[in-house]
């Protein structure tokens, strides 16, 4: 306890599924969820697979703290090889599918081979078995959940499913859980699809058992009361989500803009939390709904939002009036700020369109926002597009482009590609912001240091969440850092990535670490599981983790030369804001950082740095 | 003083604490599927909506079992459904007309709400004021006195 002990392998070349044992050596060392499948992934699957070949594996993974009273322990995570970026993928979730998952008396579920059709997986506790889904090809994750419910006559499976996206091998196709939560980067979606498994449905009622319920249940106490009384994670996430960031971060001139042209959108204001509270002259309501939990969260950042029903987006599609999951600050910035729209409601819509086809909005925006870029400087065409035109801040062309990246239709279908190879394609290989072929989100590392380097060495391509300095450079958490500095901000982002993969492989949500730490988050794991789980054994744990994707990249054909960023960061300074006349200043803190980490100055780990990690 | 546990549903944010801290406290385990309140998602309408058994005055379930398993507990007004008396014929469950009587395989009994001896776990663990457990006679009270702030009677300072 608290792992179920339990792992599900599935053959979908041949419809197997077997039960067997965690390694409970390994759970020792790698916790669960992204540490402890990640271990599973580098032992079974070759470095150099091709992502998109059936011998690339894909593994769902709950954690310890999944399923459990924790807060916020609705968390689960897949892994694979990424088609994105050839790097390891490892993409995180809440809502409820993992919970039920672990319910459903599974710690993971390693998935193999490709089906001849397609097919689901149906999981009711330890009955499993892979189904056909011919019916549910072509159809949404909307439609897929619908419809799951009617066939198994249950409404209360848990379903992640992929979209029309991850069918057509859309790059940054996500797996979409509950219809709104997705594991949404690096493509972990088109891997799913590339083998023909549309959805994974579960029922669990076998329950999650803790080694120590009272002490396990004190600890959970004492972390709600913390995430309670905590500004962050108390007030401000509850009511404005992420979103709050939007104002914050455009006044900090870190907002990318018009594809990292810019720092600061003057329409941040439109697409803001604040913009979302704010009452529509046309219908009287506001855009945000309600705030809404993920499994076991006090937190509730979820936005809710209806979309105004005379919009042009929705008028006459009651489909789309509904209420359903609506803009995250990731979202709102690359749909919005990197395209140059500020129309609020389309930008809803575009969500919407995102959790519906089951796409990355991140890699979707920014890949629009390059096109957009080189529509203007006339590398593409009206004739490429199909007659869409892709100028900055055109917001039915934003529309029409991710329609049709959804749905696999005309130029989409390049857009679907992602930025680094749509941007080879049309001679502007430098107009790609991407880190390894991964479009960086919503910080630009000329006005926030620290997120220079956090993208130049996120082992999945650029990311925030895998060591988010902003917390330091701008909230002060924990201590205030200065965002235009490079100076500490090495050691910063290397305490960050450790804690977070600890945090990412519990089974818990990365944003308690807006007011907890691991020594809040250890006495929670001591008491369930079996082991003695300090704070720095689950610090060592994430650095093992970390230290372990590095090595799977480095096998992959990745080295230093890979830890870049797009030149613009490097050459052109920012125009406006704090940052003005600033460049990201990724050269001095890259040799810092390898050092720090125990790596070569190739960006190699050292043999004494994996002795010492038991690698 | 008799209470009630008393819902408002518009506070529910749908984290499924309430069911994760009923499951432990009855049965030993965080699982949902056993808890003696749900909450129940309406995504489309954002709504998510807390359901458990009210305590009837006059409980159908009561009337309706054959071996008298289900009795009041005097001090909580709670029917409580006796475990050495319960035969599993599930009667009860076909009698209440809410559903909040159910038949636990794994025991071969019924479980219901029992507002867990006058100190309901759901309650202490629920994040937001969608549950409270308070006065039975006063439960509308609060909303009584939302809608009497909107009306026009009565002076104004």
């Amino acid at each position: 306890m608290s792992w179920t002990k339990k792992i599900l392998r599935v053959d979908l070349g041949t419809g197997a599924c077997t039960s067997e044992d965690l390694n409970m050596d390994w759970a020792q060392k790698y916790l669960g969820s992204r540490g402890l499948a990640t271990k599973y992934f580098t032992e079974e699957v070759d470095a150099n697979v091709d992502p998109m070949s059936p011998d690339n594996k894909l593994i769902i993974a709950t954690g310890p703290l999944t399923g459990t009273a924790a807060p916020t322990s609705g968390r689960w995570t897949a892994i694979c090889k990424g088609p994105l970026t050839g790097a390891i993928a490892c993409s995180n979730s809440g809502g409820f599918f993992g919970a039920e998952l672990k319910n459903a008396g599974w710690d993971m579920v390693i998935i193999e081979g490709q089906a001849s059709g397609p097919v689901y997986l149906d999981i009711d506790n330890d009955e499993v078995e892979v189904k056909d889904a011919s019916a549910l090809w072509g159809k949404s994750v909307w439609e897929t959940e619908d419809m799951l419910r009617e066939i198994r006559g249950d409404d209360d499976i848990r379903c992640a499913s992929v979209g029309q996206a991850g069918e057509s091998g859309v790059l940054y196709a996500a797996i979409v859980n509950d219809k709104d939560r997705a594991a949404g980067r690096s493509g972990v979606g088109a891997v799913m699809g590339m083998k023909n498994l549309k959805s994974i449905a579960v029922r669990g009622t076998l329950g999650v058992q803790v080694a120590d319920p009272m002490k396990f249940m004190q600890a959970a106490g004492a972390a709600k009361q913390i995430l309670a009384d905590n500004a962050v994670t108390g007030e401000g996430l509850p009511t404005y989500g992420t979103q709050v960031l939007m104002n914050v971060i455009n006044e900090t001139g870190a907002l990318p803009t018009r594809n990292s042209s810019d720092v600061q959108f003057e329409g941040a204001s439109d697409i803001s939390a604040e913009a979302m509270h704010e009452v529509r002259e046309s219908d009287g309501k506001a855009n945000l709904v309600s705030n809404n939990a993920c499994f076991g969260c006090p937190i509730s950042c979820a936005r809710i939002s209806v979309i105004d029903p005379e919009h042009f987006t929705v008028k006459g599609r009651p489909e789309y009036q509904i209420a359903s999951g609506g803009l995250e600050y990731e979202a709102a910035w690359a749909l919005g700020a990197a395209t140059g729209v500020n129309d609020l409601e389309a930008l809803t819509f575009c969500n919407f369109l995102c959790n519906e086809y089951g796409m990355d909005p991140i890699s979707l925006g920014s890949t629009v926002g390059a096109a957009m870029e080189m529509y203007k400087d006339g590398n593409i065409s009206d004739s490429d597009t199909g007659g869409i035109k892709l100028e900055w801040g055109n917001t039915e062309a934003l529309v029409a482009i991710v329609e049709a990246t959804g749905k696999g239709e005309g130029f989409g279908v390049e857009i679907g590609q992602g930025s680094r190879r749509l941007c080879e394609k049309y001679g502007r290989p430098e107009l790609s912001m991407t880190v390894k072929s991964q479009e960086f989100p919503a910080y630009d590392p000329r006005g926030i240091q620290g997120m220079g380097l956090t993208y130049a060495t996120s082992n999945r391509g650029a990311c925030h969440l895998r060591s988010y300095t902003v917390a330091s450079e701008v909230l002060g958490i924990p201590e205030k850092t200065d965002p235009l500095s490079p100076d500490g901000k090495a050691g910063l982002v290397k305490a960050f990535q450790d804690a977070t993969a600890a945090f990412d492989s519990s089974g818990t949500c990365i944003f308690t670490s807006f007011a907890m730490t691991l020594d809040d988050v250890a006495p929670m794991i001591d008491a369930a599981c079996e082991g003695n789980w300090t704070s720095e054994a689950l610090l060592e744990s994430g650095e093992r983790t970390w230290n372990l994707e590095r090595k799977f990249n480095n096998d992959a054909g990745f080295t230093a030369a890979d830890d870049r960023l797009p030149e613009r960061l490097l050459k052109d300074a920012a125009k406006t804001g704090p940052a003005e006349g600033l460049v990201s200043q990724l050269d001095k803190m890259l040799p810092e950082y390898y050092e720090l980490r125990g790596w070569t100055a190739d960006g190699v780990p050292s043999n004494e740095t994996l002795d010492r990690l038991g690698l | 003083m008799v209470k009630a546990l008393h819902i408002e549903a518009e506070h529910c944010t749908g984290c499924q604490q309430c069911e994760m801290a009923c499951s432990y406290h009855h049965e030993g385990a965080f699982n949902p599927s056993k808890s003696r309140i749900r909450v129940f998602a309406f995504p489309d309408e954002a709504r998510n909506v807390p359901y458990t058994c009210t305590q009837c005055a006059e409980a159908w379930c009561m009337q309706a079992c054959p071996v008298d398993a289900i009795g009041m507990n005097k001090k909580t007004a709670a029917k409580e459904v006796s475990m050495e008396l319960c035969v599993g014929c599930k009667v009860c469950t076909i009698a209440c007309p809410f559903g909040t009587i159910n038949y636990n395989h794994t025991t071969g009994k019924v479980s219901k709400c029992d507002l867990c001896g006058g100190d309901p776990e759901c309650v202490k663990i629920c994040p937001t004021p969608a549950l409270s457990y308070i006065d039975a006679e006063q439960t509308g009270v609060d909303r009584m006195r939302q809608w009497a702030e909107k009306t026009d009677s009565g002076k104004r300072a």
